[in-house]
């Protein structure tokens, strides 16, 4: 920790003693997994729902060695992401990167990357309502004890509400999730396209509610099951057409208004995986070189 | 056989909202009942008539005695049985034909009527059809049978009560003028649901104004004067 | 306690502080039967009510319940997870304000459907399919199924409450007032309704009201409460018609004649 330029504030901006109460939090935490240990959060150099909670799970878990990628909605380079990302390297002097595979560890807001993660990963999510049950029941004292006899039926009650309304679950990200057969909890606000992937995740997956106060987690390889019905079983998105750009048709695409006049396309919401994509070769409809696109779609 | 017998029963009120007076209605009374009995109270206005059958329903209290009825193959003490049991006196063995109807409003005439048959556990389309039958006989109009007899005239209401009484065959029955206020033609029919009840080997026990009714279908007449009590005061 | 009650509750107290709520109160309620609990507001009724309903510890006394398995268990003494399952399944609560009982924010069939999916229902038509049915038991349009309960009149809200409580097959439900704050009219086809499910259902209840005709049209035995304690006890109508306590006398002569 010696080497770090910026002497006026210690590693990670964190003191030390903070950084052990929220190690204390996350080992409780992926000891328990799905269940929300309370922590002391601290006022952080941003305000509320721009990922204090997160910002202060990896700095506890952030080390000189790391290598940090910082996403949010899937993209590298959106105002959250790109100040995040110099926050720490500026608090820490650790290297970063877009390259999924080659981080340590990864920050992100609202989605998991589409590279699948690997051993020795840890995903931080930035959460701002980490209670599933706060929709229908706004008490803290009975939605705590709901989670303690795991009383969950509530949670069936939002997705029938899904169902007589929209004649479909219509809930598309904060999806909730039953964690290792126990704890039921809330992805928020990832989308439920994102689900599957908590599903046996080699990764480590830690999650930071800085406003609520509370930080839960799934250790790798943990069942991690989307609540449904037997006549309405649990779907993901899916869209009609490939990615723009990279001619994905396996993603989670993002609708971006070109003019005007109607004009619009789909692109992965995953920037650096699209990229990487159309480094390999793959193109879309709107890639710059068209003719090769169409060729390939008729391939 | 024996349906009921009553042994030393006496009757006070006290009343604590004037002053805890206490006013002694009869006391002492010995009261015997068999099976094809019509016995009919008799005695002047405030002699106790319907307050001694009241008690007999357990609807008042009983201070002193007991009367005891027979309940199936068992015997119930009215007085000292506990609620759930006389309950379920009142649903299998005897019936009460009271002067007032009291009933929820919105309910049909034609299921209040089934209604004792419904608590028997008769099915409900079996019991809708009996109570047809009575309140045929009693001369209601079947365009009312939809209605609440609430709405209805007081006579009508009055055999309303009567359709209700006689449409379960209770073994024993209690009837509170049962023909007051009605036209000779339903006062006849009326008689004629006494007379069959006892023929079947009901024991009936009613307060009769008339003395022709009462000589119509009374097996004995039983004065409950002999029983006054003296008030102090 | 008498072997066949489905609920028994002994010498029950409960305080607030120095206060007492109810003191010494004993009952059985037995399969079918229905219990009424009359007095004037702050004799103890509704305190008597929450505690024998496993809703207010009390200071002493004992409250226990017959289940289905036939064993006797004691309401305060089995586990938190043992009595809310309890609640939620076996018994039912209803409340004056039926807002006290019902989610707002949901739909009048996911209201119905809450106590069939808390006991593992998920099987969306089937769950539809039951509220539908309650709908109706309940005499409400099947299609407001899917309506939110805050564009339903007093007496809807009312019904709605019952269906959403009745759903789950409870053996004993525990009334609040539960005719209190509707008109007249609506009144009585409430109190209809209620009479009908609970023969048919043969539930067993507990109802607390300050409606003397009420308790004389839904129960059959009736408790007459002031200053926290049962002053006289018995049959409804032997308690309405010939009251022997100075107070029972005193609440049935001031009943207004219409």
């Amino acid at each position: 920790m010696s080497n770090f330029e910026n002497t006026a504030y210690n590693f990670a901006y964190l003191d030390e003693q903070t950084k052990r109460m929220i190690r204390r939090a996350l080992l409780k935490a992926v000891a328990i997994p799905g269940y929300q240990v309370p922590f002391a959060s601290r006022e952080m150099p941003m305000p509320y729902g721009w990922g204090t909670g997160g910002i202060q799970v990896t700095a506890a878990v952030i080390g000189p060695e790391d290598v940090l990628k910082v996403i949010d909605q899937g993209s590298d380079d959106t105002t959250n992401a790109v100040s995040i990302r110099n926050f720490f390297q500026k608090t820490t002097n650790v290297e970063t990167t877009e390259e999924t595979a080659k981080a340590s560890l990864i920050q992100t807001r609202h989605r998991i990357p589409e590279t699948p993660l690997t051993d020795g990963q840890i995903l931080v999510y930035q959460v701002p309502i980490p209670e599933p049950l706060r929709f229908l029941e706004p008490r803290e004292t009975e939605t705590r004890k709901m989670h303690a006899l795991e009383e969950y039926g509530l949670m069936h009650v939002k997705l029938y509400e899904d169902i007589s309304r929209h004649g479909d679950i219509a809930t598309t990200y904060a999806y909730p999730v039953n964690v290792a057969g126990r704890y039921v909890m809330d992805p928020s606000p990832t989308p439920k396209f994102d689900n599957p992937k908590m599903n046996n995740m080699p990764a480590l997956q830690l999650f930071g509610a800085g406003r609520e106060k509370r930080i839960y987690a799934i250790p790798p390889y943990t069942e991690v099951v989307s609540l449904d019905f037997e006549d309405y079983p649990f779907t993901i998105q899916k869209w009609e057409e490939p990615c723009a750009l990279c001619g994905e048709t396996e993603s989670f695409l993002d609708e971006v208004i070109l003019d005007d006049a109607g004009g619009r396309m789909f692109v992965c919401s995953d920037s650096h995986y699209c990229k990487s994509r159309q480094e390999q070769g793959h193109s879309g409809s709107q890639s710059p070189d068209a003719e090769k696109a169409s060729r390939e779609v008729a391939e | 056989m024996e349906m009921l017998r009553a042994e030393n029963v006496g009757k006070s009120f006290t009343l604590h909202v004037q002053d805890s007076t206490v006013i002694s209605v009869f006391e002492h009374i010995d009261f015997t009942l068999n099976k094809g009995d019509c016995i009919a109270l008799t005695g002047a206005s405030g002699a106790g008539k319907s307050t001694f059958m009241r008690m007999i329903y357990a609807n008042y209290i009983c201070q002193e005695g007991s009367i005891r009825v027979r309940h199936g193959a068992d015997w119930v003490d009215m007085v000292s049985a506990p609620p759930h049991e006389i309950l379920d006196v009142r649903r299998q063995t005897m019936g009460y034909v009271s002067q007032f109807l009291r009933v929820i409003p919105r309910v049909a005439t034609l299921d209040i009527v089934a209604d004792p048959l419904k608590a028997m556990g008769v099915e409900v389309e079996v019991a809708r059809g009996r109570a047809a039958v009575m309140l045929r006989r009693l001369n209601i109009p079947e365009a009312l049978w939809s209605l609440s007899p609430l709405t209805f005239s007081g006579g009508e209401q009055q055999r309303v009560n009567i359709a209700r009484g006689f449409v379960a065959d209770y073994p024993i029955m209690l009837l509170d003028e049962p023909t007051a206020s009605l036209d000779a033609g339903n006062r006849a029919v009326v008689l004629d649901l006494i007379t069959e009840a006892k023929t079947r080997g009901t024991a009936l026990i009613g307060i009769f104004h008339d003395e022709d009714v009462r000589e119509a279908v009374c097996t004995s007449e039983f004065d409950i004067t002999k029983f006054r009590a003296v008030n102090d005061g | 306690m008498a072997m066949n009650s489905l609920l028994s509750v002994e010498n029950l107290t409960v305080k607030y502080g120095d206060r007492v709520g109810c003191r010494n109160v004993g009952f059985d309620l037995f399969p079918g039967e229905v219990l009424g609990v009359v007095g004037e507001s702050g004799s103890g009724k509704s305190t008597l009510l929450n505690a024998v309903s496993g809703q207010l510890p009390p200071h002493s006394g004992r409250v226990s319940y017959k289940t289905r398995l036939n064993d006797r268990c004691d309401i305060y003494g089995m586990t938190e997870p043992e009595r809310r399952f309890l609640m939620r399944t076996d018994w039912a609560f209803v409340h004056q304000n039926p807002r006290d009982g019902l989610r707002m924010s949901v739909s009048a069939g996911a209201n119905i459907g809450e106590r069939l999916m808390g006991v593992g229902w998920r099987h969306y038509g089937e769950i539809r399919e039951a509220g539908l049915n309650w709908l109706e038991k309940v005499e409400i349009d099947d299609d407001r199924v899917d309506d939110l309960p805050s564009t339903f009149s007093g007496g809807m809200l009312q019904r709605l409450q019952i269906a959403r409580n009745l759903v789950s097959k409870p053996r004993l439900v525990f009334m609040d007032e539960p005719t209190g704050g509707l008109d007249v009219s609506v009144q009585a086809r409430l109190l209809d309704l209620l009479r009908g499910l609970v023969s048919d259902l043969g539930l067993s209840v507990m109802i607390v009201t300050h409606d003397l005709a009420v308790a004389r049209l839904l129960s059959h035995r009736l408790m007459v409460m002031q200053g926290g304690q049962v002053v006289e006890s018995g049959l409804t109508d032997q308690v309405l018609d010939d009251p022997q306590h100075p107070y029972s006398q005193l609440l049935v002569s001031s009943i207004l004649q219409v």
